[in-house]
């Protein structure tokens, strides 16, 4: 028999409507790093939790080095070694990087902080692991990937063995991703054992030694990377065979639809404008990408454009009409469709029905109202029409309460009340965040299509193979600006890199004024 | 997640679930409080305590014309507050626009010369419109300038009040300033009894029971009723959705107003059991109490219409059966004592139900029955809270933070962690 330092055999847990994990066995070996592989739905996290002791299951047991255990809570977790970088950082923002890492396990003398000796500790851990952070550092004021190293410094710190890592990537740039995988693989080298959540399949294939696939809340099996491919993986997960790159073709630029001008938007948290002085158009039948890093202006800039904020400066067209200072209605009934960011705060009345939030967006249409009364029948109808053709899978079909929904699927709702608005201009920003690779590809070829039948699309990605894949023309952010305009077939990902990072820049706005 | 989760078990479950769980919740906390009233009792007087204690849950029964006259403002001021509620507005103003409304159907009583079939219509639509106008303010001064409505309809408790009682102090044909009360307001003026003995009860009750009819049809059914909800529980989504949230503030203050106003209305033009006499006010300064039933009988109620008739009758019976302890010697204080601690359990019940359904969950578990379709009913259950406890300030951390709604389940977890330690 083999010598595993954590498995969890055939666990089951329900939930109403849905039986998060059914009979499933993972096994984790010492010094391994494990990727685990799902679709979404609360698979996975609900795997993790139960794992975290943030669950009991109600079938199956817990084994540490072949001993069964009982974790009922993240302390007992944390005495058995196990410890997590959870994909939303659990970090006080205004205490420093020190005394977020020792928090709950301070050192103290008769209940005096003896901050020194954790200081100590801390260094000589982000010494040995190239983990590079300033101790004295406030937490809001570092960048989401130095706040990453410091829930891994957590876990050190607490001498955690078993370490879990739950979407790392998705808010990292893709150096960072390097460095990330470098950082992993010394880890696994030390004896330490990784559980690596993740969709993204290149990021498994480079640096995991096993991989486990998890499929509609079933165990599907647990294969060696270095006897698989990307192509095998991704059928196991989704269950067919899947495109990866975005099958489309040659754009064909119509009339402009939406045309920005000069728009500046105030920032929140500075003085400087948080978008400055920001002129494009987007066209008819093209997506045209804003790409950068996250925190860049993209956010201010597409609150400005849909209503959300007002805009300091500046003028947005779109078909024609001034809508700079238009209602979020009226730039809704002028032929806006916007698939926002967050998608719990804006895109969905999470307390609502499935089917009432199929019509947030159009309950006021006389296709659903009557007099001032909501035609029941007719939302329902819509609704189902809606659940069938994009395959928004809930416990209960139009009545389920959203809430209750996996993120996977909230977000293909709003995908589908969006598309199937009637629209000229769509904005999507991060429309596949989170989602598994059968979701990504369907809502790519949403996208494409939206393109095909004339609508313009203002593509907001972080994701660098979207960026390349889906759009039309690229512009890059950088610091409230776009420093360049690029075309995906003539550029590559390490160029655009430079851009991202503002290590490159044109003077778009001045060959613009020129031309 | 699976094609037969389609099926008749899950229909069932949801027509069950929210409903029902804060019926039962309401149940609970009724049952607590009286339990703990009955302690009170004991303690105040221990010789009398049982028959003391069972005229306030009996004693309605005897005068159950008052019960219903005595429900109904509460009832309107019940409706007032769940209403505002629904839409994320805390409407602690009843009482201002309560008071406000009975002056204007006074003033129209007193004042005015109309035939008497007209004259307490009149009445009513004038007190309809005093409350209006006290709760219109307060939503201006929310849609417009943001200002909280909490504090600007606490003030306007006050300014109603006195400005009532200076009013109606001020007025010779209102006020005997000997009595330092009201006159009788004239025959024509009073809403027809509904002639149960020695009781003012009169049509006002089903007129109330009709608006909460109606308030549910439009909560449940129109766009107004979708978008004010909507609102209520996502403020962020339902502007992301082009709904004219300032329209909507001001309208459901307006019309939450209007139904405090319409409470006391129906208080005052009440017929009196002695002929030639009414109900009087009596400007002395004190916030009617009435607003701050509303919120008890609210509460209580879910913010539901429906369920505020039920509370709210319930509320009144109980105050009417708690008068009557004086007989055994209990002050009336005491029974004030019950209805808060009634109110004071129902705004925990829905984490009572959790931790119910935990402590049956777990003790099932021991057991080592795991029935599949009982277990997740009471993970159903502990779902509810969710909705309670996420919609308030704190939510924008939940929201912000969540993949999924299992991330939420663990805040319940939290919460009801944190509820047992504390």
């Amino acid at each position: 028999m083999e010598n595993y330092i954590i498995e969890m055999l055939h666990i089951t847990k329900e939930f109403p409507g849905i039986i998060a994990n059914d009979d499933i066995t993972l096994q984790l070996r010492k010094g391994e790093i494990h990727a685990l592989l799902g679709e979404n739905g609360a698979v996975k996290s609900t795997l993790m939790s139960v794992l975290f002791g943030l669950y009991q299951a109600e079938k199956g047991e817990i084994r540490k080095n072949g001993k069964v255990v009982r974790i009922n809570n993240p302390n007992d977790a944390n005495s058995l070694g196990i410890g997590m970088v959870h994909q939303h950082f659990k970090l006080v923002e205004i205490f420093t990087v020190l005394e977020n890492i020792m928090l709950g396990v301070e050192p103290n003398k008769m209940g005096f902080l003896q901050k020194k000796i954790a200081r100590e500790k801390v260094i000589n851990l982000s010494k040995k692991y190239g983990l590079h952070v300033d101790p004295d550092a406030i937490i809001e004021k570092i960048s989401v990937g130095m706040q990453q190293r410091v829930e891994i410094l957590k876990m050190l710190y607490r001498e955690n063995e078993i370490l879990i890592f739950d979407e790392p990537t998705a808010v990292l740039t893709p150096q960072e991703i390097d460095e990330l995988m470098e950082i992993m693989r010394g880890f696994a080298k030390e004896g330490k054992s990784i559980l690596f959540i993740t969709h993204k399949l290149n990021e498994i294939m480079s640096v995991a030694d096993r991989c486990t696939v998890l499929r509609k809340g079933k165990c599907i099996g647990t294969v060696e990377i270095k006897d698989t491919t990307k192509e095998e993986l991704s059928r196991m997960m989704v269950g067919r065979d899947i495109s990866f790159s975005v099958d489309k073709k040659e754009s064909s630029p119509g009339e402009v639809v939406l045309s920005l001008k000069n728009v500046s938007v105030a920032s929140k948290t500075s003085k400087k404008n948080a978008v400055n002085d920001i002129s494009f158009d987007v066209r008819a039948g093209e997506i045209v990408c804003l790409a950068g890093i996250d925190g860049n202006g993209q956010t201010e800039l597409v609150s400005a454009l849909t209503g959300l904020e007002k805009l300091n400066k500046g003028q947005i067209t779109l078909c024609g009409t001034d809508i700079s200072k238009a209602s979020i209605r009226k730039r809704s009934k002028i032929g806006m469709s916007h698939i926002p960011e967050d998608r719990h705060k804006f895109g969905l009345v999470l307390d609502y029905s499935l089917e009432e939030n199929m019509v947030l967006q159009r309950y006021w249409q006389p296709q659903f109202q009557k007099n001032g009364f909501i035609k029941k029948q007719e939302v329902r109808k819509y609704a189902e029409k809606l659940i069938h053709q994009y395959d928004v899978r809930s416990g209960q079909g139009p009545i389920t309460i959203t809430r209750s929904m996996s993120g996977g699927n909230q977000q293909k709702a709003i995908i589908a009340r969006e598309i199937d608005k009637e629209h000229k201009l769509l904005v999507a920003v991060q429309p596949t965040r989170g989602l598994d690779v059968g979701a990504i590809e369907f809502i790519h070829k949403q996208l494409v299509a939206s393109r095909d039948a004339g609508e313009a699309v203002l593509l907001v990605s972080l994701e660098l193979d979207e960026v390349m894949d889906v759009s039309d023309r690229i512009l890059v952010m950088y610091e409230g600006e776009i420093v360049g305009e690029l075309d995906p077939k003539k550029t590559t990902v390490e160029e655009l890199g430079l851009y991202m990072s503002g290590a490159k820049r044109d003077n778009v706005k001045e060959n613009r004024y020129a031309e | 997640m699976q094609n037969n989760l389609f099926s008749h078990q899950n229909m069932k479950k949801i027509t069950k679930s929210k409903g029902f769980s804060s019926f039962t919740a309401a149940l609970l906390a009724i049952a607590l409080g009286l339990v703990f009233g009955f302690i009170v009792m004991i303690i105040a007087r221990p010789s009398n305590s049982i028959q003391g204690f069972s005229k306030v849950l009996f004693g309605g029964f005897s005068r159950i014309g008052d019960v219903f006259y005595f429900a109904t403002p509460i009832l309107m001021c019940g409706l007032s507050v769940g209403f505002a509620f629904k839409m994320g507005l805390f409407n602690i103003g009843a009482s201002g626009q309560y008071t406000m409304g009975m002056f204007f159907a006074l003033y129209v009583g007193f004042m005015w010369d109309l035939p008497d079939n007209i004259h307490w219509i009149v009445c009513v639509i004038a007190g309809l419109i005093g409350g209006l106008l006290w709760g219109l303010i307060p939503g201006i001064f929310k849609a417009i300038w943001n200002v909280n409505e909490v504090i600007t309809s606490i003030m306007f408790n006050y300014i109603g009040m006195y400005l009532v009682d200076m009013w109606i102090q001020g007025n010779g044909t209102m006020y005997i300033s000997s009595k330092t009360r009201t006159a009788y307001l004239p025959a024509s003026a009073q809403m027809p009894s509904l002639g149960v003995r020695n009781s003012s009860v009169n049509i006002s009750i089903f007129i109330a029971i009709a608006i909460a009819i109606l308030l549910y049809v439009i909560l449940e059914k129109t766009v107004f009723g979708y978008e004010l909800k909507a609102t209520g529980f996502n403020k962020f989504a339902s502007k992301y959705a082009g709904m004219n949230d300032k329209r909507n503030t001001i309208l459901t203050m307006a019309i939450a107003g209007a139904l405090s106003g319409l409470g006391g209305a129906f208080a005052i033009l009440a017929p009196s059991t002695i002929a030639g006499s009414s109900m009087t006010y009596e400007p002395i300064s004190v916030i009617a109490p009435a607003g701050f039933n509303g919120i008890a009988v609210a509460l209580l109620g879910s913010s539901h219409p429906i369920g505020i008739i039920f509370s709210a009758v319930f509320i009144s019976h109980i105050q009417r059966g708690g008068t009557l302890t004086a007989l055994y010697g209990y002050k009336p204080e005491i029974i004030d004592i019950v209805i808060a601690v009634i109110i004071y359990f129902s705004a925990f019940s829905l984490l009572m139900n959790t931790a119910l359904g935990n402590f049956v969950k777990s003790h099932r578990r021991k057991r080592g029955q795991n029935t599949d379709g009982q277990e997740s009913d009471f993970i159903e259950e502990k779902n509810n809270p969710i909705m309670e406890t996420t919609r308030g300030e704190n939510n924008s951390e939940i929201l912000e933070n969540t993949g999924s709604h299992v991330e939420v389940e663990h805040k319940i977890d939290e919460i009801v962690n944190h509820s047992e330690e504390a």
